[in-house]
């Protein structure tokens, strides 16, 4: 990245280098392209990672094997971890507020955005040890059975993160997934990918286990295909496109009959954006039949 | 040391004069490999090559009968949605398991290998190492993998190191023999070339880095050496000696790198189930769904292939 000679200090700026998050690390892309990110007078904000088919399919092997260790994590565990990334996000509000503002926000919006976010992930934080007594359902039955159903995660979730919102819109669907004990591959925002590479360090500083979330940038015409038809990933979430881009995504989804979630038109903003619905999604139900009586 | 047991054609050469081993140029070496670029029909055509050079693997206190039944029948069928697969070479289990194996692998052409000798420790007398060896050959392994005794081997006691594997090569019949070095107890990889000279001299089918209950298991490095070993053998003596890295290789990209490795060391003649094996137990389910994502272009899942 070119580095410019600040004013009068004489002092080299240093310029971070974007990349994408697998398995805990920070590597460059794999396929080493990367695209270039432009303000609006066309001057070069920052090169990031134009990640691969690879780089993805590494990405699933370390959510994959991340999973079953994280489902097991303790709801109470999983809640004050996302506590803890609202928390490490807090101490760096002024940093994400001059990314927004570097990727074309204004000043509220972008401290308005930030806000928003660390509220989300308090949101889903308290939701950790909630949603399953919600959700569960003591079933009446005419035989003498108690049967009762209850929720497990459905596995590896891959995900398209919004377009127009890169860290609230980002944030909010990564927070019910992981809150739920599935792992997640995310491809980031095309336009505005800096938030997600930095929110990648955050959740690096927060305990958060290796593999439990990973992060892409990255073209979405290149990707989508091989987030939706991966046959290792349980449930694919989309949030941008209209018929086509669904019709896609949901034909190359059948071949392991994974979930297919649109979150699209969202205003990610909106109160009515945070629902336990975000997490039941990316749920599946067990019914268990015990037997009663004699 | 009595060299007074050993046949007049086997000799232990003098390992002082063994070449030393350049470890810097070993790694730099080792990192080119991994560069390769294979693509679309060579690929399919090397994972094809590794699946037939698995040694499908278990050797666990934890077996039973019922678990080498399971093996051998993942043996027979790899991956019967796929069609045209070559199937492994041989599965290795323990001596107790080879009767197991041998009734349910019955007239197939996969090779029963069994370890011997006190596997892994190799702590035993020559004469228990003898009958554990006999008896394995008596159930039917056509293939013995059997362990050096390192600790003999670091105290300096090559002879009887030596004469040890002549012993069990006579032991082992028509059966092939396979002689672990165990790699990771070794230490240095000018240790490695040693035992390596050693073992082919005294008249190894195969050599074999690691039992797979040590750490480090087979590395490129340890492989790299034991390959020149076997390249000057064969330039000395005009045998050709296999080889056989096993443990912790378990994704078929790794094993591409030990192809490219085997083919730039030693050449095509090795490139063969005959010179070249993989102890594996988990690389086989990870070339069958590479093997998968090339016929269908789509990222597979384990959900979808059959345990071993």
């Amino acid at each position: 990245m070119a580095a410019k000679k600040q004013s009068g200090s004489g002092r080299l700026s240093v310029a971070k280098t974007y990349k994408i998050y697998i398995n805990g690390k920070f590597p460059r892309t794999e396929s080493g392209r990367y695209f270039t990110l432009e303000d609006k007078r066309g001057a070069v904000i920052a090169n990031v990672c134009r990640g691969s088919r690879k780089d993805f399919r590494n990405a699933v092997v370390a959510a994959r094997k991340a999973q079953p260790g994280w489902a097991k994590a303790s709801a109470y565990l999983r809640g004050q971890i996302l506590y803890r990334i609202a928390e490490m996000l807090e101490g760096r509000r002024e940093q994400f507020i001059s990314e927004l503002v570097l990727q074309g926000a204004t000043a509220r919006a972008a401290d308005k955005e930030v806000d928003a976010s660390i509220d989300r992930l308090i949101y889903f934080a308290g939701w950790a040890d909630k949603y399953q007594q919600v959700f569960s359902a003591v079933n009446p039955v005419s035989s003498s059975h108690f049967n009762f159903s209850i929720l497990e995660p459905t596995g590896v979730v891959s995900m398209l993160a919004p377009n127009d919102s890169g860290l609230l819109g980002l944030i909010s669907n990564i927070a019910p997934t992981i809150v739920g004990g599935n792992t997640c591959v995310v491809l980031a925002s095309e336009t505005l990918p800096l938030s997600a590479v930095s929110f990648a360090e955050v959740l690096h500083a927060s305990d958060v286990p290796a593999g439990v979330v990973n992060i892409l940038t990255g073209y979405r015409d290149e990707l989508t295909g091989q987030f939706a038809s991966h046959m290792d990933v349980n449930a694919v979430v989309y949030c941008d496109g209209g018929r086509k881009v669904a019709r896609s995504v949901q034909e190359a989804a059948a071949d392991n009959i994974k979930h297919v979630i649109a979150r699209t038109k969202t205003d990610w903003a909106s109160d009515s954006a945070q629902h336990p619905y975000l997490i039941r999604d990316t749920q599946e139900v067990k019914t268990t039949w015990h037997p009663i009586g004699v | 040391m009595s060299l007074t047991a050993v046949e007049a054609t086997k000799r232990l050469p003098d390992l002082s004069r063994v070449p030393a081993v350049d470890e810097v140029g070993v790694n730099e070496r080792v990192g080119r490999f991994t560069s390769r670029s294979i693509k679309t029909a060579s690929k399919i055509e090397a994972l094809q090559l590794i699946l037939s050079m698995i040694d499908l693997t278990t050797l666990e206190g934890q077996d039973t009968p019922g678990k080498v039944r399971q093996l051998c029948q993942k043996a027979i069928h790899l991956h019967d949605a796929l069609p045209g697969l070559p199937h492994v070479a041989a599965v290795c289990v323990y001596p107790t398991m080879v009767g197991v194996a041998k009734e349910a692998l019955g007239d197939r052409d996969i090779n029963i290998a069994s370890v011997a000798t006190a596997f892994p420790s190799g702590q035993a007398p020559l004469s228990v190492k003898l009958e554990d060896t006999r008896m394995a050959v008596d159930a039917g392994a056509n293939e013995i993998d059997m362990v050096i005794s390192r600790g003999e081997f670091l105290a300096g006691q090559y002879g009887h190191v030596f004469d040890e594997i002549v012993a069990i090569k006579e032991a082992c019949g028509d059966a092939h023999l396979k002689v672990i070095l165990e790699t990771g107890e070794l230490g240095t990889l000018d240790r490695v070339r040693r035992a390596s000279v050693l073992a082919m001299h005294a008249g190894a089918d195969f050599i074999k880095t690691s039992t797979g209950k040590i750490q480090p298991a087979a590395t490129m490095q340890v492989t790299l050496v034991m390959l020149q070993a076997i390249r000057d053998f064969y330039y000395e003596t005009g045998r050709m000696v296999g080889m056989k890295p096993a443990g912790g290789i378990s994704s078929a990209k790794l094993a591409v790198h030990y192809l490219v490795m085997l083919r730039e060391t030693l050449g095509n003649a090795w490139m063969t189930p005959e010179w070249f094996r993989f102890g594996a137990s988990s690389l086989a389910n990870d070339v069958l769904m590479q093997l998968q994502k090339q016929a269908t272009g789509v990222y597979q899942s384990a959900d979808y292939f059959s345990k071993d």
